[in-house]
């Protein structure tokens, strides 16, 4: 009844492509930055901001960059965890090296710096393919994983392996604070989530969803491999990179490379097969679940009033983890945000039979 | 400088033999359903334990026997409970359910059979054997229970081969490999078949568990082995059981010469905090390896048409 397009009539080429053609969409996306920006800050306290936001909204945008080569374009990939490490390593060094830089540019040329290192490591996949491409790509994950704990530059010679960064402020205003590293982490997602939004309703998004689900026609019809492959493992790395900035920075503060192991890679990928393959929406869906869902197992016993030992809690999460992704696969393989768009479907026409 | 290459290279070869034992599970798994069961690590943990903690009560030839029952069970529950209820899916679905198996068994492996280290104890003296000892100085130092993996490995993929060339259920596995829809038309039960498939990858993954736990102790850092199968897999071709044997061979010594020939040149090179270059060198000769055939060694060769 309140959910409906009749009478909102398309009367230019613009308000056709918008990226939410309808009015209920727009309000509904617009309240919900006003409420992240200007409510949730009212009531959020630490606990909220450092175990619950910030990881959801910095794995969301690892999430995307992920899902922009493997949803949109096809490629699986299990290098996600040392593409983010490129760039967390990357933005230290840069912050550490040449202290009077910009943080905003610190961790665009952590991006920058993953979005070369993710070409390099695309260039296989346009002759290797499927599985076989997947298993290549954890070679990625595993030489940058060695070349971060054992190359003494990059962790500027630390006895100890791990890193550490000072601290961290924007044009002159420090962020310490959790609401603060909140704030400049949600404006900085917002805007890399509506940028990737933008890109994959453009050419090089059709492009390389014609490479997903033909590649051989798709190269019939003037794709070049090449150019569509390496965009998309360019681009990916470089959201992924940025997101690994930002943990580096604003969730962990002292790192080592275990921080970005082949644990995290799955962790991602799971966010984007939970959330829902080509979908940004879905990113976010995905991450919220994965990251809650932990953080939930952990509290039950203790809500239920069990007393369990620590070992025996970890194994139960591991199961009850595992268990709930077969059943989320079974019962929804297109994820999450296929179940979005069913409840929209439904909400259309509520609360009318047809 | 021979003698310690030649050594190197030996050990190199027997490792390569135990990453194929878990390999072939993987390779047994993908010919006949086309799912890439990222599982294999955690049923080889799985399977260690049960063997190990069954060893405890009973004499070791019950306990593994049993073991075998169990890992039956486990494939009935896996086929039923996941795998049918995802047919005709993606790959990737297939995939990252076989991803969720992982965890469960994982969690429950330990729950069930308790989180502690575990000792196999195969009978087999841990001294190591020196050969050659009058060609070079010192000898060649051989480890027995490599060379127990390798003959137990031996046999596996000859009663392997056997069962698949000859007998009624090997023939029903080929056909399904080739081609589901053809083979469920002839009359074969695809479910049956997955049961089989699993249940022997499940033995494979007792045979794999008893070796590496008798190796390194039953431990949660077993179901990591998986990770060192996965370059063997792509390289000796995913659908191909000496692919399996060959690629183990070929990254087993591969990565052992590699860290004595080239771990240290890199060291000097860059300035490095110690070699460890084990753990990705594998995966770079198999990419190597894929760029030139990108099927893998001994993989069906892939054909696309429009």
């Amino acid at each position: 009844m309140f959910y409906r397009e009749a009478g909102q009539f398309k009367t230019t080429y613009g308000s056709d492509e918008a990226i939410f053609p309808i009015v209920q969409d727009r309000w509904f996306v617009i309240a919900a930055i006003a409420f992240a920006v200007l409510v949730v800050p009212l009531f959020a306290g630490q606990y909220l901001y450092t175990e619950v936001l910030i990881p959801v909204l910095i794995l969301s945008l690892a999430a995307i960059g992920l899902n922009i080569l493997t949803g949109y374009c096809g490629q699986l990939s299990l290098g996600t965890g040392g593409f983010m490490a490129v760039g967390a390593y990357a933005a230290y060094n840069l912050a550490l090296r040449v202290p009077e830089v910009n943080l905003i540019l610190v961790f665009l040329f952590g991006g920058l710096m993953s979005m070369l290192v993710g070409i390099l490591f695309g260039v296989p996949s346009l002759r290797i393919k499927g599985f076989y491409l997947a298993v290549a790509t954890l070679a990625s994950q595993f030489f940058l994983e060695w070349a971060f704990a054992r190359i003494k530059w990059f962790t500027n010679y630390a006895p100890s392996g791990s890193v550490a960064v000072g601290p961290i402020e924007l044009f002159g205003i420090p962020i310490n604070s959790p609401e603060r590293k909140y704030l400049f982490v949600f404006i900085l997602v917002a805007v890399l989530a509506l940028t990737a939004k933008n890109l994959v309703r453009s050419r090089v998004g059709r492009m390389w969803m014609a490479m997903r689900d033909m590649d051989i026609a798709a190269e019939i019809i003037g794709i070049r491999p090449l150019h569509a492959k390496l965009s998309a493992f360019a681009v990916s790395s470089f959201y992924v990179g940025v997101a690994g900035a930002l943990w580096g920075f604003f969730r962990l503060g002292s790192w080592e490379p275990l921080a970005f192991d082949v644990n995290r890679s799955f962790q991602i990928l799971f966010m984007v097969i939970i959330g829902g393959l080509s979908s940004i929406l879905g990113s976010f869906l995905g991450a919220a679940f994965i990251v809650l869902v932990p953080i939930f197992l952990n509290q039950l016993p203790g809500w239920l009033g069990v007393g369990l030992s620590t070992a025996t809690i970890s194994h139960l999460e591991f199961m009850i983890f595992g268990a709930m992704i077969v059943f989320f696969l079974i019962v929804e393989p297109r994820g999450l945000a296929r179940l979005w768009a069913i409840a929209k479907e439904k909400l259309r026409l509520w609360p009318f039979p047809y | 400088m021979l003698g310690p290459i030649l050594e190197t290279l030996i050990g190199g070869l027997l490792t390569g033999v135990l990453y194929a034992l878990v390999a072939l599970g993987f390779v047994l798994i993908f010919k006949a359903s086309g799912v890439f069961n990222f599982a294999q690590g955690a049923m080889v943990l799985f399977a260690a334990l049960s063997v190990a903690r069954l060893s405890e009560k009973f004499p070791l030839p019950i306990a593994i026997v049993l073991a075998i029952g169990v890992m039956i069970v486990l494939a009935y529950a896996i086929e039923f409970l996941v795998l049918r209820r995802l047919v005709n899916q993606e790959g990737i679905v297939l995939f990252m359910s076989t991803l969720g198996v992982a965890y469960f068994l994982e969690g429950f492996g330990q729950t069930l059979w308790g989180s502690d280290i575990y000792k196999i104890d195969l009978g087999i003296s841990k001294n190591p054997i020196f050969l050659f000892e009058s060609v070079f100085p010192g000898g060649i130092l051989i480890d027995p229970e490599e060379v127990a993996a390798a003959v137990i490995c031996a046999i596996l993929v000859t009663v392997l081969a056997v069962f698949f060339q000859v007998t009624r259920v090997g023939r029903a596995l080929r056909a399904v490999a080739d081609d589901h829809q053809a083979a469920q038309s002839v009359g074969i039960p695809l479910n049956y078949i997955w049961l089989v498939v699993w249940a022997t990858s499940g033995i494979v993954a007792i045979a794999a568990g008893m070796i590496w736990g008798s190796k390194l102790g039953v431990q949660f850092s077993i179901s990591l082995v998986a990770l060192k199968a996965l370059p063997v897999l792509i390289l000796g071709g995913l659908t191909s059981i000496p692919g399996a044997i060959v690629g183990g061979l070929i990254i087993g010594a591969g990565e052992k010469l590699a860290e004595i020939l080239l771990g240290p040149l890199l060291i000097r090179w860059f300035d490095l905090a110690g070699g460890g270059i084990e753990n990705w060198f594998a995966y770079v000769l198999a990419l190597l390896f894929l760029l030139v055939r990108p099927q893998g060694l001994f993989g069906e060769r892939i054909i696309e048409r429009i």
